[in-house]
């Protein structure tokens, strides 16, 4: 459980995290999603004590991380898969993690074995690609069998298969009954992994809901139909309280009512409808009306609706 | 790659066990100083100098004796065995910025503070493992270099016993100054976290100070000129009585107070700023 209350973090006169209240449960995998730069590797920093929060305050199991006596038990972190000392080795790199708290040397052979490693396990990490980079930060992630788990883009630089492994892993270690928390950019990976939302643009709290509600909310169903006499369909939508576009080739964009709706609607007044589709938004696309203008959307209202 | 998802869990080690402790940050410190190519190779650079140089030096001076009695007194055989340590100490202090200042270069120290929260146990297990394994490796090498020296210098007698006064002590002596410039470095590093601003800070630090203490009044300059910190470190390897020197444990105590209040510098800001 992570609990962030008011965060708030300061550079200089530029406010990177503002006033963000937030709150990761266990149990389920939730994405930390917004555009680069919006703050999410500032606030992951502020949760593992790295950075001072200029105003309020996070804490990891209801204790401040640095107050953790144990702290790669409560929370094992990937920040950064290039924070390896190039001519170190990934074992000794592991191994000099794992005896700040005394975890025995056994363990760190079966994390390397975990993240599929142990074939370069001896060799330099400076000469590892980006992806066996964010495995070896994985790794070290699940040295201490932490309680939580933060992850600041862990699919950067891995390729399909990689990207899938976490993606399972990820589930495995939520179905554990961990907190998981994940960063990302790209809202389609989080559409596959994350079953709740924390979103936010230029620091601010976007949204903070579950990945279903996300997308009905952010990007309402569209409805594409074409018909044998558009001008008359879209007369009869646009009476019924549809919002109606032309979409080229004699079709039209209708939203504001759903498939069933238009086809009766259609029927009654006898228009031959040749195509009745419904496009759901994708998800990626939510995610850029939403954070298109962060300051506009700033609108945390389904926070309420939390359980 | 093979790869499995079944992560393995550690249960056996229950969560009061894997408590960080100052014990357990040092032998983490060991595993990163001793896994790490650039410390082998600073501290070889150490060995070499230290061995190599003295007995170049002992040559150079065998070749050319002094002549005279007044020049005779005043030669210095301990001294001319180990001046190859006036150029380890550069390959030690910058040995102790590499320790820290590569941490923030290579962004392991987010990895390293985040797995010792407390961030101090960090910084003074760094400074425990350096100056043991600094010690513990150039005392056989300052010991050689006196040894190898004398064996050179008693080719025209100019040589000096292990027994005799002070000698023994300036041996030791400059061994621990070797270490003290380490932690020197270490805490330069932690203080400035970039290398090259680190590196520039010691060697400000190591010879800066005589150069400036040269531009004062000559009165002036020769009554500062002992407190400086290597004028002051180094008369800890003085065998013949040096009037405008402090005493050999007295200068080396003043030097490891300007270390101290690096380190102490160091550890302030590393609690205070963002990592």
């Amino acid at each position: 459980m992570i609990e962030a209350r008011g965060l708030t973090k300061r550079y200089g006169d530029k406010l990177a995290v503002d006033d963000l209240t937030f709150t990761v449960r266990p149990g389920m995998v939730t994405g930390f999603l917004g555009p680069n730069g919006a703050g999410k590797s500032t606030t992951m920093r502020m949760i593992l004590g790295l950075d001072a929060p200029t105003q309020g305050s996070v804490t990891v199991n209801g204790l401040p991380y640095r107050d953790h006596a144990a702290p790669l038990r409560e929370v094992g972190a990937l920040l950064d898969a290039r924070s390896v000392h190039p001519g170190r080795s990934a074992y000794h790199h592991l191994l000099a993690l794992a005896q700040t708290c005394g975890i025995r040397r056994s363990r760190v052979d079966e994390v390397v074995d975990a993240v599929g490693l142990n074939a370069v396990a001896r060799r330099r990490a400076g000469g590892f690609s980006l992806g066996m980079g964010q495995r070896l930060g994985i790794a070290a992630a699940l040295l201490g069998d932490p309680g939580t788990v933060i992850l600041d883009e862990p699919v950067n630089g891995l390729d399909t298969e990689g990207i899938r492994w976490i993606r399972s892993l990820l589930q495995g270690l939520a179905a554990e009954g961990r907190t998981v928390f994940v960063s990302s950019h790209l809202m389609s990976e989080m559409a596959m992994t994350a079953q709740h939302l924390i979103v936010i643009g230029r620091g601010r709290l976007i949204a903070d809901t579950g990945m279903e509600e996300f997308v009905a909310r952010a990007a309402p169903g569209v409805v594409r139909v074409r018909s044998t006499d558009p001008a008359a369909l879209a007369a009869l939508l646009r009476s019924r309280d549809g919002a109606v576009a032309e979409a080229g080739d004699g079709g039209l964009a209708v939203s504001g009512l759903t498939t069933d709706e238009v086809g009766r609607l259609a029927g009654a007044a006898g228009i031959t409808l040749l195509e009745l589709t419904a496009q759901q938004a994708s998800l990626e696309e939510a995610f850029v009306d939403l954070t298109r203008d962060a300051v506009e959307f700033r609108a945390p209202t389904t926070r309420g609706a939390q359980p | 790659m093979t790869t499995t998802n079944r992560i393995p869990t550690a249960r056996p080690a229950g969560a009061t066990s894997q408590r960080v402790t100052q014990a357990r940050v040092v032998r983490s410190e060991w595993t990163k100083l001793r896994s790490q190519p650039s410390t082998f190779w600073s501290l070889l650079a150490a060995l070499a100098l230290i061995v190599g140089f003295g007995a170049l030096y002992c040559v150079l001076r065998v070749t050319r004796p002094p002549t005279g009695p007044e020049a005779v007194a005043a030669f210095d055989p301990t001294a001319v065995s180990l001046t190859g340590v006036q150029l380890a100490q550069l390959a030690v202090g910058v040995l102790g910025v590499l320790l820290v200042a590569g941490e923030y270069a290579t962004g392991t120290i987010r990895v390293s503070l985040a797995a010792v929260p407390r961030r101090l146990p960090v910084l003074w297990g760094k400074a425990i493992v350096l100056a043991l394994a600094t010690l513990v490796l150039c005392l056989p090498a300052t010991l050689a270099a006196f040894l190898v020296g004398q064996s050179i210098l008693s080719a025209e007698r100019l040589d000096i016993s292990l027994r005799h006064p002070g000698v023994a002590r300036a041996v030791v002596g400059s061994t621990l100054f070797l270490s003290a410039v380490g932690l020197l470095g270490l805490g330069l590093g932690a203080l400035l976290r970039s290398t090259a601003g680190a590196v520039a800070g010691l060697f400000g630090l190591l010879f800066g100070p005589q150069l400036l203490a040269g531009l004062l009044p000559a009165d002036w300059s020769d009554k500062l000129y002992p407190y400086l910190p290597v004028p002051a470190g180094a008369a800890v390897a003085n065998v013949q009585p040096d009037s405008a020197a402090l005493a050999p444990w007295t200068g080396f105590g003043l030097f490891c107070l300007y270390t101290g209040v690096v380190l102490a510098l160091a550890a302030w800001q590393l609690r205070r700023r963002d990592a």
